[in-house]
């Protein structure tokens, strides 16, 4: 947890129109439709791309791509010369879902899933009638933004839950080895929406406080505590309790997600604040002093805040495509020395790094915020 | 467009700023009367042959940063040096480091000075750039523009050297008679290089211990010596260009009027010498530590006479003292410009000061002036017992940057 909690404080936002002919986002989970747009389920194979429709109106599509391979796959839309990307989504894992929005005028487009993420994959044609692509301009394109990555932070709200639901299972039946299975897996969710997670004021300090962030007098509760207990002292009685506590928490968390109202300037310094997280205490080895699992929650926080950066990303480009390029590069340079770290479906222990390889990962961390510290103003101002 | 922060403040015109700003220095001679005040301006040419910071009268306070390059792209390397250049001619003419400044920009947006230095005079503030030995190896391109003169430094006796506090690819010197306008430089330089350097160590100063003009008074080490009495002064032109400045003659064109400057971090074992005689530290020294005169006779700008000896027969400054074995005369007249500053880093697990000497010292050839003075010290000097060289960095400190358009290092990179 960080001490205090800005995202909800975050500045208003001003809007400037620019002629957007299209945007796009992409978010994980979920297989709904943008307001008032059409959804289109994606079957996503190793060898095969099945796409529900290829003709239909212009407007707010969605695209609901499920890969139903064994590798990694992606979901592509170019444009009729099939050079130029209109919208994608990445790095989507065997058996998962995730929405991909775009606002797409009448024409001709090509579509492509990339299982592997490699070559020119399996390519198709999309024809788009009639009609308009929607609301163009900024003003609609930071709508967009704010709609996509609301509906990441409902997808990883229903994943915490869901991962919290089996942990707290394990602990209350006494199991110590399922409970430190599921303790990283779930929290993973935490971290990737941890900025709106904060937004809500008690929640944070009680799902995921550390010892020492805890008024004396104040009880200590939530997910670190039980990781001191899992890890050093053994489940006391209080476990069964504690574990109670922390699924009614996220229950909460979960009903106020599906509420909430975000702005643009609330993704661009959520995006930022994420990376703050990592700098401040996932860098350090602070976050999980117990288990060690540091790098899941550090991975988790730069994927929140890649999407943030991939929903703000359309405005982004029309305004500072040289910001883009750079966040682009310094992502993906610090996504490379993650991918260095990968063990089993996780990542080593904190405490197997060397001085060196924390001085690394920090410098890229570094490298990465500084920059992304300038995506509010740019998208807003 | 930026402003200055004293205008910012509200400060009257130029004329009436600097003598708001500037800093008023009364020297104090041997005998405690004092000189007039001499009241001088608050900035420092950024622009000229030389950089600043090298024969500039020695600020009181010092922050110091090596960094390592993390990029391995040479076009973001020489991009940096002119956003870097760009950003020191700013903060040494008082402005903010960015065109927008601490407090003028977007609510939205950080702010592109960090603003601790509002309302502060530069205060002769200086930004001195250097490369290290490693910034020449295979990852820019540079191999073959290394100078000569740029080696590693060789080990010396007694060294117990830390990685982390040595070396480094880049470094930027930082002197202000302000502590908080110095910290406030490398703060931002460092700011805007993320992504391309990476600070691999600084140092604080809080006190020069060098005099580097005949203007200054001589200050003390934390010995309680007076240090930096026969420095090399910007006043001995002739000097200067024969010990300080690099020309293109000695191989490396790119350095010509520029110079070497080595850095030593020297930690002093404070408790040890307080508890030795006045006698003995003389002896070390080979100084009074009152008035700071030879130990041979006269005042502390009078000649060392080496030769002339006590009751005892023995030379009256000993033959392991420290003057001695450091004197030109004793090391075929080599010279240094030192400018180095005292240190106090707290205090260590023991309860002792972790203090000393950062020595920094300039000159055309370290391998003809800073390492033969430092190799005979090494092995024969008595101030050996009290002190140890625990960090240890050499660099090329380029020629100044002539004007708006030029950049530090731009030609290296022809």
């Amino acid at each position: 947890m960080s001490r205090t909690a800005r995202f909800a404080l975050a500045g208003a936002t001003t809007a400037l129109a620019l002629g957007l002919s299209s945007c796009a986002s992409a978010s994980s989970g979920g297989t709904g439709a943008a307001p008032g747009g059409l959804a289109i389920p994606v079957k996503a194979g190793d060898t095969s791309c099945e796409i529900g429709s290829t003709q239909f109106a212009a407007g707010t599509v969605t695209f609901n791509v499920q890969n139903t391979g064994s590798q990694m796959n992606e979901f592509y839309v170019y444009d009729k010369e099939g050079k130029n990307i209109v919208a994608e989504v990445e790095n989507v894992g065997p058996g998962l879902t995730r929405d991909l929005t775009a606002q797409l005028a009448s024409g001709s487009y090509i579509s492509a899933c990339k299982p592997g993420g490699t070559g020119d994959g399996i390519r198709g044609t999309l024809t788009v009638t009639g009609g308009s692509a929607g609301p163009t301009g900024n003003a609609a394109a930071l709508e967009q933004a704010v709609t996509q990555y609301t509906a990441f932070v409902a997808t990883e709200a229903a994943g915490l839950l869901t991962g919290t639901t089996t942990f707290v299972a394990a602990i209350k039946a006494g199991d110590v080895a399922a409970a430190k299975a599921a303790y990283p897996g779930a929290r993973v969710h935490w971290e990737r929406i941890e900025p709106v997670a904060e937004s809500f004021g008690d929640l944070d300090p009680r799902m995921d406080a550390r010892e020492n962030d805890v008024e004396p007098g104040t009880k200590w509760t939530g997910w670190h505590r039980l990781e001191k207990e899992l890890w050093v002292t053994g489940l006391s009685k209080d476990a069964p309790g504690l574990a109670d506590q922390l699924l009614k928490d996220t229950q909460e968390l979960v009903a106020k997600v599906a509420t909430v109202k975000l702005t643009p300037a609330q993704l661009g310094n959520g995006a930022k604040e994420l990376l703050d997280e990592v700098a401040t205490s996932k860098v350090t080895g602070e976050e999980e002093r117990y288990s060690h699992v540091d790098l899941w929650d550090f991975a988790a926080n730069i994927d929140g805040a890649k999407e943030a950066f991939e929903a703000l990303k359309p405005v982004a480009q029309a305004k500072d495509p040289a910001l883009v390029t750079l966040l682009t590069t310094r992502f993906a340079a610090l996504d490379a020395e993650l991918a260095g770290f990968q063990h089993g479906d996780g990542y080593v222990l904190y405490t197997t790094l060397t001085k060196a390889q924390v001085k690394t990962l920090a410098d890229l961390v570094d490298a990465l915020s500084e920059p992304l510290s300038k995506l509010t103003v740019t998208v807003v101002g | 467009m930026g402003v200055s922060r004293r205008s910012f403040l509200g400060f009257a015109a130029a004329g009436a700023a600097t003598a708001v700003g500037g800093t008023a220095v009364v020297a104090l001679r041997s005998d405690g009367t004092a000189q007039a005040a001499v009241p001088r301006p608050s900035t420092v040419p950024f622009y000229g042959l030389h950089q600043a910071g090298i024969v500039t009268p020695a600020q009181d306070r010092l922050h110091f940063a090596a960094f390592d390059v993390i990029t391995k792209d040479r076009t973001e390397l020489r991009d940096l040096l002119r956003a870097w250049t760009s950003a020191s001619a700013r903060m040494t003419q008082g402005l903010d480091a960015g065109p927008i400044g601490a407090v003028q920009g977007p609510l939205e947006a950080p702010p592109d000075d960090t603003g601790e230095a509002l309302g502060l005079a530069p205060a002769q503030l200086t930004l001195t750039v250097g490369f290290g030995p490693s910034l020449f190896d295979k990852r820019f391109g540079l191999a073959a523009q290394r100078p000569a003169a740029l080696a590693a430094l060789p080990a010396f006796a007694g060294d117990a050297l830390d990685p982390s506090r040595s070396g480094g690819d880049l470094c930027v010197q930082a002197c202000s008679d302000d502590p908080q306008v110095a910290v406030h430089a490398i703060r931002n330089l460092a700011r805007i290089g993320h992504g391309v350097v990476s600070v691999r160590w600084s140092q604080m100063g809080f006190g020069r211990t060098s005099s580097t003009s005949k203007a200054q008074d001589t200050p003390r080490n934390m010995l309680g010596f007076k240090d930096g009495t026969a420095n090399l002064k910007v006043e001995d032109a002739a000097l200067v260009d024969q010990h300080v400045w690099a020309a293109a003659v000695d191989g490396a064109a790119w350095m010509a009027g520029g110079s070497y400057l080595v850095a030593r971090r020297i930690r002093m074992r404070i408790e040890t010498w307080d508890r030795t005689s006045l006698g003995e530290q003389e002896d070390v020294i080979g100084r009074t530590k009152g008035t700071g005169g030879p130990q041979s006779g006269g005042g502390e700008f009078d000649p060392l006479d080496f030769a002339v000896t006590g009751p005892d027969g023995d030379p009256k400054i000993k033959l392991d003292a420290h003057v001695r074995l450091a004197h030109p005369t004793t090391n075929h007249d080599a010279h240094l410009l030192r400018r180095g500053y005292n240190f106090v880093d707290g205090s260590d697990t023991l309860g002792h000061l972790d203090s000393g000497l950062f020595f920094l010292a300039y000159q055309r050839d370290p391998r003809k002036q800073f390492v033969p003075i430092q190799r005979q010290l090494a092995a024969k000097d008595a101030l050996n017992e009290y002190i140890q060289h625990v960090g240890s960095a050499v660099f090329a400190c380029p020629p100044g940057v002539a004007s708006q358009g030029d950049a530090w290092g731009q030609g290296l990179f022809v």
